[in-house]
């Protein structure tokens, strides 16, 4: 199951999403950190049953603010997610895809709310808080995930 | 909302969508007439020739490649192009075509986004990529196709897709094996056909009926399409080496834009970018792609901006079979880079950006440090060039309504394919009509 931080880790509150990436590969689960091309990512859902993202998002709500999306149910709120100067951001990715016919059958979004941007900047201690509660639910997530598959008896995962 | 005689209204697109950054434009028309054109970048300047200064030189290809997400190549060519120029550093030829490949994956990355997922939509009659994906996903499929085999030529050359790590002065800190770019040639050949078949798909599109006497300026090299090295050319007679660049052009603030704005001393406005290096250097196009346009019948000189899609495409197959030819002929260099040896100096150079022309100088002292930088954009040099387009192309959409006007103001500017944030940086539409 693809697992994906997105964000720009020069950008303060911005990192979150490449913030719980890392901490869930220190928590054991395999995690990619993605700072490049947006539309690179339909290539890591090609052919995933399940996939999970997790970026900053600016929804008004109070810093830390954990928001979760079944991207592959509804579209995304595209002025909610840290837009991309460059056109194409994770909104608009996951637009096409779905266009496209190529999201995963579940694509689980985690949207930490973000409040500072400046650059170079650190993130505030309301974002590094969500960043462990959301690595902490992936993580768990994850492990029961693969107790449901063994239990199943369906084949174990490549990693990603 | 058609206008009446003498009525004015305001068109105001206030974030303009599908261009690369931020900026608003405005225009305001009195009945069939247009009283104000402003392309206003709003985007805060991002001081890039000021953080330069005080670096060492070998630095400054890295820091530059942060100006843009989508042209980092162009702007690390300019500035090592520059910089060997100031220093006196003779480049290996293998290395010199290592960087035209390197130009390559960035100008199909560039050309592939830019064609199907930001100006055909407006070709197509669809709001955006996403809605047009749904009708013609074949289209966009190839598109993202074509753009990932850009970014594969980009990230094995330059280490990464974006921000590339490896480009040095001198060269490059790491070159590939023959055995690294082979790979790549089965890709790129399903890209030469795709691309083939894209100047077919966009020459099919209609065209607004749209011609202005344009400069074209671009760089022009006896024996190659425009990459790093030539003169600077233009259709009215220019024709200077690039190191007379400001004594030609000149940069001017204006109140509406943060973004410096680029034109001639002696005749103002010009374009550069696709159109003008096609009308510029047909004949050193490879036949596949000259053929290519005469199939598409984009005949010389092409003086409609709204056919500038077609040209993009057409380079789109000059990328493709130049980045296979240089595969085919590589050997690679004895050294990645030549040795620098450092001393007082100054060097300019320009090169060929997939949005156009891209001039950079920089006066290095005997530490090496950078003393001063400049920097001028291919969108900076557009920027004049795109509001004339507006106030002549805005008065055959007069009775149109307005939302007619403020999408086909867009698209006038689309086909610049515009990069504010290379310039500064996002765009917002405001037609005032009295």
């Amino acid at each position: 199951m693809p697992i994906v931080g997105v964000g720009n880790p020069d950008r303060s509150d911005d990192a979150a999403g490449l913030l719980v990436a890392r901490r869930l590969r220190e928590l054991g689960v395999d995690a990619q950190e993605h700072t490049s091309d947006p539309l690179a990512l339909i290539d890591a859902w090609d052919e995933a049953g399940e996939a999970i993202l997790i970026d900053t998002v600016v929804t008004g709500a109070a810093p830390g603010t954990i928001t979760k999306w079944d991207a592959s149910k509804t579209p995304l709120p595209p002025d909610q997610f840290c837009c991309s100067t460059h056109a194409f951001g994770i909104a608009e990715t996951v637009e096409i895809a779905r266009s496209l016919g190529q999201l995963p059958a579940q694509l689980l979004i985690y949207g930490i709310e973000g409040s500072r941007f400046e650059l170079g900047g650190s993130p505030s201690a309301e974002v590094v808080a969500a960043v462990e509660q959301v690595a902490q639910q992936i993580a768990v997530s994850v492990e029961s995930y693969r107790f449901l598959r063994s239990r199943l008896s369906l084949p174990s995962e490549t990693e990603p | 909302m058609s206008s009446s005689p003498g009525k004015s209204r305001t068109i105001k697109v206030d974030c303009l969508a599908r261009v690369e950054g931020e900026g608003a434009l405005f225009v305001k028309m009195k009945g069939d007439r247009v009283t104000d054109v402003k392309l206003k970048i709003y985007e805060p300047p991002r001081l890039f020739e000021a953080f330069l200064r005080g670096r060492h030189f070998s630095e400054v290809p890295d820091i530059v490649a942060r100006i843009c997400g989508i042209c980092p190549i162009a702007y690390q060519m300019s500035a090592v192009h520059a910089i060997e120029r100031a220093l006196g550093v003779p480049v290996d030829p293998a290395v010199r075509m290592l960087r035209r490949l390197f130009y390559c994956g960035e100008w199909i990355e560039s050309h592939a986004l830019h064609i199907f997922m930001l100006h055909a939509p407006d070709f197509l009659g669809y709001p955006d990529a996403i809605q047009m994906a749904r009708d013609y996903r074949a289209v966009v499929e190839q598109a993202l196709r074509l753009k990932k085999i850009g970014n594969r030529i980009v990230t094995l050359m330059g280490g990464r897709e974006i921000h590339p790590v490896s480009v040095a002065v001198g060269g490059f800190y790491r070159v590939p094996a023959r055995g690294e770019l082979s790979p790549l040639l089965e890709d790129l050949k399903w890209a030469l056909d795709a691309s083939l078949q894209s100047v077919k798909l966009v020459a099919g599109f209609e065209f607004p009926d749209f011609e202005q006497p344009y400069e074209f300026v671009s760089l022009s090299h006896p024996d190659e399409y425009p990459f790093n090295e030539g003169r600077l050319v233009s259709n009215k007679g220019l024709d200077i080496d690039v190191a007379e660049y400001e004594e030609h052009f000149v940069e001017q603030h204006v109140k509406h834009s943060n973004a410096l704005q680029s034109v001639l001393r002696a005749r103002g406005s010009y374009m550069v970018g696709p159109l003008a290096r096609f009308n510029l250097n047909f004949a050193r196009l490879p036949e596949v792609a000259q053929q290519a346009a005469r199939d598409a019948r984009l005949s010389l000189p092409c003086n409609n901006p709204f056919r500038s899609i077609i040209a993009r495409a057409v380079e789109m197959v000059f990328a493709c079979w130049e980045a296979i030819r240089v595969i085919e002929a590589y050997e690679p260099p004895a050294a990645p880079r030549a040795a620098v040896t450092v001393h007082a100096g100054v060097g300019c150079a320009a090169t060929e950006a997939p949005r156009g022309t891209l001039y950079h100088r920089y006066r290095i002292d005997d530490q090496g440090l950078v003393q001063f930088a400049k920097i001028v954009p291919p969108t900076s040099q557009n920027q004049k060039r795109m509001e004339e387009d507006l106030w002549q192309f805005v008065p055959q959409l007069a009775n149109r309504p307005t939302d007619e006007v403020t999408w086909k103001c867009e698209q006038a500017l689309r086909n610049y394919d515009p990069c504010i944030s290379c310039a500064t940086h996002f765009l917002r539409l405001h037609l005032e009509r009295e």
